[in-house]
């Protein structure tokens, strides 16, 4: 495999890319600059071409969800760019606010040309202040430029861009629930349809895009759509992609990949295991997704290839475990988080995600019995399909997961009355 | 997420009746950027908490209720839904460590016993000079650097115990 040109993470390291000036030295803004001479259908079509996916979790086409905003002229029309990065374990959005904030104003413009929308929110959590600073200075850079304001490069296309700061609620990231935390109500998701493509932030039609999706669309109406399909596995898993890597490695960090490189080379590409520990699972995407044991090792890292081996890509925040690691003390700690993070509308979810943290702190407190598998199970089973969003669904993958790949280390904490795996001490 | 009650009964009776010209001139420049008065309300209270020393007490809610034009009971139903909003006082300094999965493997369990040790209180207590308060909390978005807290503003990345009592030495 030829050497992998580094695409959204090009800039990092390079401080000049922080002022308008730096980043247009760097070539920045041409895209934008291009985007503006196009017919804004032909970008849609462009990104629909490119196969672009979601990068917030979801994984679904970006073109198409431009499409499917009105053509009317009776309502404005919004972008909300989700800078919530909230799901554990995910941390590559703030490196690429931190580090690069006009690539991400350059994307989130090109999008709104695209669909129309005159005003562009990026939500960012509350905890982030110090990229919700950079890209304030950043912005406040733009606007003076002539990038952002009432005529974008001279083009007559009028576009305005603000930061907006959440308040620390996970629930915040879900797209609907992003939108009434917008509208200063509690983050609450709304019941769909209508869609935010129809209905969306102050009763008009609204893309919602995460951080990194909008980041990768500059580099698509630059280089083109065949380009950007050239990288990946194959036609549905396409362009570059980055993996937030924590856990048990030597060096944990963000790294830039084609999308589908194996969790092998992931793995080899921070160092290894951590002080030369061996392999025991992963999470592939973030807590809302299922556990992977190690022999998924050769794993191709992209959406369609985790989903075929019962997991997720998500965000693709892998989190690594080495041999030493309880499961049920990191299950139980995924569960303490969704049942903090469930926003209480319905009832399996809010009583769910109670009972899998009581059930899993139990067990490793080795006060758990053997019939505790099936109870898990049966309130996963209560919670699938039964929930309003997909915080429901999300936080039952880590637990089945669990039960259905870890059934005799639960079965050791009934049997030793404690937690067979002392060296490490977890949180609950 | 907190789902209690929100608190009532008059409010008490201090130096700020309203925003200060300040943060009122801050929140008017926010308010431009939202089609309604309701949108501004997270932002508001940021501003307002800022203005409070770190929590929002009734007096602050009845204020931003106020400016915003909002119902009271609406701005407290909002307070308790966030975590980053505090109804009761924190110390001049807030700590918040991150236990979730990544920084748990890496050993943040240790740093929350060594703050219980260095400050002599328990969770979400203030230390008796009201100097520092510490919680537990989720993810924080910075688990290549785990383990890991927030102290006021800041990410403190990469914690030792060693490293935690000296950072502790360095809150005023
Ligand atoms: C509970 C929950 C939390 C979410 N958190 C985030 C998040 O922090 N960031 C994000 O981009 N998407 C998050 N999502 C996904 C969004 O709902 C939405 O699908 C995404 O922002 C769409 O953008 P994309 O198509 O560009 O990925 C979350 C979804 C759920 C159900
Ligand atoms: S599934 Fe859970 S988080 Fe989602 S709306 Fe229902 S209660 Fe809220
Ligand atoms: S798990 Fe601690 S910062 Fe993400």
């Amino acid at each position: 495999m030829p050497a992998f040109e580094p695409v959204l993470t090009r800039n990092v390291g390079k401080p000049e890319a922080l002022t308008l000036k730096g980043y247009r030295q760097l070539g920045g803004y041409e895209a934008l600059a291009k985007a503006l001479k196009m017919e804004p259908d032909a970008i849609i079509e462009e990104v629909k071409k490119s196969g672009l996916r979601g990068r917030g979790g979801a994984g679904f086409s970006a073109g198409l969800k431009w499409s499917f905003i009105p053509k009317g002229k009776d309502k404005p029309k919004y972008l909300v760019c989700n800078a919530d990065e909230s799901e554990p374990g995910t941390f590559k959005d703030r490196l690429l606010m931190e580090y690069d904030p006009h690539q991400l104003i350059e994307g989130c413009a090109i999008c709104c040309y695209a669909v129309h929308a005159t005003t562009c929110y990026i939500y960012i959590r509350g905890e982030y202040t110090k990229a919700a600073a950079i890209l304030e200075r950043a912005l406040k850079e733009a606007y003076e430029g002539g990038i952002l304001g009432d005529s974008v490069m001279g083009s007559g296309f009028k576009l305005n861009m603000w930061v907006h700061r959440g308040a620390g609620a996970y629930i915040c990231g879900e797209e609907t629930g992003m939108l009434e935390s917008l509208e200063g109500k509690r983050g609450q998701p709304r019941v769909k349809p209508p869609f935010p493509a129809v209905v969306g932030a102050f009763g008009s039609p609204t893309v919602i895009n995460n951080v990194e999706t909008l980041c990768n669309v500059p580099h698509i109406i630059e280089r083109g759509a065949d380009w950007f399909k050239a990288i990946g596995t194959d036609e549905r898993n396409t362009g570059p992609k980055l993996y937030a890597i924590s856990g048990h490695v030597e060096r944990p960090g963000t790294y830039e990949y084609p999308i589908g490189v194996t969790f092998r080379e992931l793995l080899e590409g921070c160092g290894g295991m951590y002080k030369g520990g061996n392999l025991k699972a992963f999470i592939p995407g973030g807590a809302s997704a299922p556990i992977l044991p190690a022999e998924h090792i050769d794993i191709k890292m992209d959406f369609d290839t985790v989903a075929k081996a019962g997991s997720m890509l998500g965000s693709a925040a892998v989190m690594v475990m080495d041999d030493k690691t309880c499961m049920v003390g990191s299950v139980a700690r995924l569960a303490k988080f969704f049942n903090h993070e469930s926003c209480g509308q319905c009832t399996p979810c809010r009583e769910g995600t109670n009972w899998m943290e009581l059930v899993l702190k139990r067990l490793e407190h080795g006060e758990g019995s053997e019939a505790d598998k099936t109870l898990l199970l049966s309130v996963c089973n209560h919670i699938g399909g039964n929930s309003l969003c997909a915080l429901g669904d999300a936080a039952i993958g880590p637990v089945k997961s669990l039960v259905e790949r870890y059934p005799d280390e639960i079965d050791q904490h009934v049997r030793e009355k404690r937690c067979p795996f002392p060296r490490r001490r977890y949180f609950s | 997420m907190s789902v209690s009650e929100p608190a009532t009964g008059a409010a008490p009776v201090s130096g700020h009746a309203g925003l200060p010209p300040e943060a009122k001139a801050e929140l008017d420049e926010i308010r431009r950027r939202y089609p309604t008065n309701e949108a501004a309300l997270l932002p508001a209270l940021h501003i307002a908490q800022k203005v409070w020393g770190g929590w929002l007490p009734d007096e602050a809610i009845q204020a931003v209720a106020r400016e915003l034009d909002l119902a009271p009971a609406k701005v407290y139903g909002v307070v308790t839904f966030y975590d980053l909003y505090h109804q009761k006082p924190v110390g001049r300094h807030r700590i918040r460590v991150c236990t979730n999965l990544s920084c748990q493997l890496r050993g943040s369990e240790e740093i929350m016993e060594t703050l219980h040790q260095e400050l002599g209180v328990g969770e979400d207590e203030v230390t008796p000079d009201g100097r520092v308060s510490y919680v537990h909390f989720e993810c924080l978005g910075s688990c290549d650097t785990a383990p890991m807290m927030m102290v006021d503003e800041t990410y403190q990345e990469n914690l030792t115990p060693d490293r935690v009592r000296q950072i502790l030495k360095g809150l005023k």
